[in-house]
Order: structure tokens, then sequence, then C-alpha cells
């Protein structure tokens, strides 16, 4: 017990950090799911193929056309939701009538074509992507070294994540999207475009999947893989949170990384573990999930 | 059943038949609707008036005949489309949306045309709403859901109004408002047709009854001659 409380604060806060950043893209990841499933009905399992998407444009952009960072953290997000409103358009939106099952396997599908293309071409080992210049070096805080990058992660997840929330939660736009979740048929009935809707909203939400990516890209190599890693954990947080509750995902995204950091200090076995864990537990007792309505 | 009016009917309704799924439950319903009259359907429970409506709008999953609005045959768009002609719904179930409050409700649907009730009338129509302005829409007594179901569709510039039992599980006090409230609509120009079991309160607010019985238009009785006919409606109605 001594030695757990002895543990130096830079190795805790250092953990921490990590958590927050781990749960930055939790939290842009579980949201974009939220927001699909719930206008959509279906469970994007082609989300972490997308959030690598984003990364791959990212490192496209810089080496085959040399634009950087900036540019493509609007562009990126830009073409991964395009390419999301093309799938919309041919695929996904011949399921809506069906069970949720079959959403999830074409997405499950997709997320292996997409790999597969992706590791076909560039391989499994990873490429390398520079953070940007403004970006480099860091803060010493006197009690431990927080890297700029890291911390920006952190600040650009948390605008975006509350930014889509008060879009969703507090705009005209975002009613009519609350409404088509509870009634599309009755929205359609008072002159609105629900097919249009359900398209840019899938857009939108795989859009936050390219972003997450770009943020993602120069803290992990930019692999093929880094995405199929990631989303079996959002899903976690995302049945944690509450499927559709978007101010759930968003809380438990990052509530969820900082429970992963605190454990990899006092437990470090059970780090890979403990969302997993949670999650079971959240399933006994509150199926819906911590935010979610009772079915 | 054979009436028709000049000039033309505002929404011509000719051998309507619909389908839930393979259930036929449509058999050539043919009715009309002049500007600025409050028409009722009258009908037993799964009579078919509820689905005429649906069918109507354009939500009823598989329809086939003529439905005309202004001349502009319907049968074959979207609801969209259809909301977008100036037709608008109040459906049986209110259709208030939880996840919005009172006034997000009352924002919803889309102007689609000029000559709207500005939101000034309708808290003058439905004071209660205007106390409630912030509350979740579900939280509102059945009374005042109703009420908000039908303010919504009066500021978009919709001017055929379609409202669905509007008076189905209220308090006697609460019908007689919403009777109020037609006959104001009425007066403001709108044009309605009200889908209702209960003949006392369509005998205190229409201009015509259309009777519907399994899935068809079995007569029509002028609100003028209701008396008259009182006991072909019990039979029709089965009271």
């Amino acid at each position: 017990m001594f030695e757990l409380l002895g543990i130096p604060p830079q190795a805790l806060l250092g953990q921490l950090l990590l958590g927050l950043i781990n749960g930055s893209f939790y939290a842009v990841l579980s949201l974009g799911l939220a927001v699909i499933f719930g206008l959509l009905n279906i469970i994007n399992f082609a989300h972490g193929a997308l959030y690598m998407m984003g990364a791959f444009v990212a490192w496209m952009l810089l080496n085959y056309a040399g634009i950087g960072y900036w540019p493509a953290l609007i562009l990126a997000p830009l073409i991964v939701g395009v390419f999301g409103i093309v799938l919309e358009r041919l695929m996904l939106s011949r399921l809506y009538h069906l069970d949720h099952l079959y959403g999830l396997l074409l997405t499950f599908g997709l997320a292996l074509i997409i790999q597969g293309l992706f590791r076909n071409y560039y391989g499994i080992s990873g490429l390398p992507y520079r953070i940007p210049d403004a970006l480099s070096g860091g803060y010493n805080l006197g009690f431990m070294f927080l890297p700029k990058y890291r911390g920006w992660v952190v600040v650009a997840s948390l605008v975006v994540c509350f930014g889509t929330w008060f879009m969703i939660e507090k705009t005209r736009l975002g009613a009519y999207l609350r409404a088509a979740t509870e009634n599309p048929v009755l929205v359609g009935a008072f002159g609105v475009n629900v097919p249009l809707m359900i398209m840019l909203t899938y857009g939108f939400g795989v859009a936050l999947a390219g972003f997450a990516g770009v943020l993602a890209a120069p803290i992990y190599s930019v692999n093929p893989n880094m995405g199929a890693d990631l989303i079996i954990v959002v899903f976690a947080v995302v049945v944690i949170g509450g499927m559709g509750s978007i101010m759930g995902a968003i809380l438990t995204g990052y509530f969820l990384g900082l429970i992963e950091g605190l454990t990899r200090v006092f437990y470090p076995e059970g780090s890979a573990v403990v969302i997993f864990v949670i999650m079971a537990i959240v399933l006994l007792f509150k199926p819906e999930g911590l935010f979610g309505r009772a079915a | 059943m054979s009436e028709q009016r000049s000039p033309k009917p505002l929404l011509s309704v000719r051998n309507l038949n619909g389908w839930y799924g393979e259930s036929h439950v449509l058999h050539g319903v043919d009715f009309d609707v002049n500007e600025g009259e409050v028409v009722t359907l009258l009908g037993r429970n799964g009579a078919g008036k509820t689905s005429t409506l649906l069918a109507i709008m354009g939500i009823l999953g598989k329809r086939s005949g003529t439905v005309t609005y202004r001349g502009t045959e319907i049968i074959n768009m979207q609801p969209r489309q259809i909301a977008r002609l100036g037709i608008a719904i109040c459906p049986e179930e209110r259709g208030i949306f939880a996840s919005l409050n009172v006034d997000e409700n009352l924002m919803l649907p889309p102007r689609i045309a000029d000559g709207g009730l500005s939101l000034e009338r309708i808290f003058d129509l439905f004071p209660n709403l205007k106390e409630r302005r912030r509350s979740q829409g579900t939280k509102l007594s059945g009374g005042e859901q109703q009420m908000l179901a039908i303010a919504r569709i009066l500021r978009t510039g919709a001017h055929l109004l379609l409202l669905d039992e509007p008076t189905e599980g209220l308090a006697p006090v609460i019908v007689q408002q919403i009777g109020r409230t037609i006959a104001a609509l009425k007066k403001e120009g709108f044009t309605i047709v009200l889908v209702e079991q209960n003949f006392r309160f369509a005998a205190s607010v229409a201009d015509r009854h259309y009777v519907v019985d399994q899935g068809k238009v079995v007569d029509m009785i002028p609100n003028s001659d209701l008396d008259a006919n009182i006991d072909k409606l019990h039979a029709y109605l089965g009271v």
C-alpha cells in the first residue's frame, strides 16, 4: 500500500495525461458513432477504418501534394466525409428498414476491405508523420513535461466534441436531427428532406473519425491497423455511455481514458482490460448505459 | 355522396386505395374538400379514416388512385413534397418529440409559404403553451400536447390541415377549447379535414361529414341535415 502511494507525481500525471489523450480519441470517435447510430440506426463498424483513412489522407496530402498538417486538418475530414457519403448513398441507405445487425455486418465487411486495401499498398510497418513545427517541443510545468502537441490534441478534441454537442442540443439544425432520430416519418411529413439529413449526418459522423485520424497521425505511426486496434475499445465506450447519447459518448470517452491511465499507474496488468470490465459491470446493472434512456 | 360543388374543390380524392404491407385497407375512397371548409371523416374504429389521412399525406406505404390538391396530382409524391404544397398533418398519436422542448417542437416544421400564423397569434389561441415554452414536449398534459401538435402546423403557411382525432382521450373542457380553436382557424381561412369518432364534437365544428366504412366513403351528410339523419348516422357508427 505504501508503495502505491509512493508513486512519484510525474508518473501519475504523465499517465493521466496519456489517459486524457486516449480519452480524447475515444470521445471524438464514440461521438461520431453515437451521432450515426442516433439517426441512421446503424452501428458503424467501419468507423475505425475511416479514422485510419483520416490519418492516411493527411499522410498522402503531405507526401503526394505537399499539403501540410493544418490544411489537412480540414481537408482530410472533408475527404473522408465525402467517402462516407458515397458509402451511405450506395450501400447503407438500402439497410435502414432492416435490423441493426445488417448494418453492422456491412460496415464490418467494409472495414475489412478498406484496411486490406491500405495494407496491400502501404504494408503494416507504419509511416511517420511529423509533428507540425508550431506544436513541437513542450512546456515544463514544474511537476511534469507537457508536449505541446499532446496538449493540442486534448484542446482540439474538446472543442470539436463540445461544438458538436452544442450544434445538436442547442441549434435549430440539431432540433431537426433529434426530431428525425425519434420520428423520421413525421419530420418528413413536415416538409424536411430527411434522406438528405441522414446522408449529411453520416458524412459528418465519419468526418469526425477522419479528424481524429489526422490528430492521431503525428502521435501514433500511420498504420492500416490503427483503427482496428482502437475501435473495439471505442465500442466498449459507446456501450458504457449508452448508445445514441451525445453527451454520454463524450463524457464517457474522456472518463474512461482517465480510468485507463490511472489503472496503468496502479495496476498496469489490468490497463488493457479495465474498460471491458467496466462495460461488463455496466451491462449487468444498467444495460442502457450510464447516459442512455431505458428502451 | 354525389355532391360536387363549384368551383373546383381544394382537395379531391378519387378511388383511393391503400395498403399496410399486404393488408388492403382503403378500397376506393372518394371525397372532395372545398376551400375554407371544415369536413369530417366519421366512422368506426378501423374504418379507414386515419389511413385516408396518411394516404393523402403520402405516408401510407402503398397507395393508388387519384389525390389532387389545387389541381396538382399528389398520389405519387413523397410526404415532404406534399407538405411543401401546403398540406400539414396533426397525427393521432400527436407526435410530440420528447427530446425537444415546447419551443423547439413549435418551431420544428419549416415554413413552406407565407401566411402562417404569427407566434403571438398562436399563443393567443393556446395561452398554456406560452407559459410552458421551456418544458420538455412530452412533459405537457395530454391536452397541452394536443394543442402543441395543432399549434406547430399553424405557423408554417400550410393551408389544408389534416387533424386526426384531436379530441381523443381529452377532458370535456379541453375538447371544448379545441372546438373553439377549430372554429377560429376556419375563420382565419384554413381548410380542415378532421377525423373523428365523437360525432357530437364533429357536429359542433364541421360543415359536412363523410361517413367512412370498410375503407370507403359510404355517405355524405351536410351538417345542416345532421338532425334529420341522426338515426342513419347512429347505425353507421354503431352507437
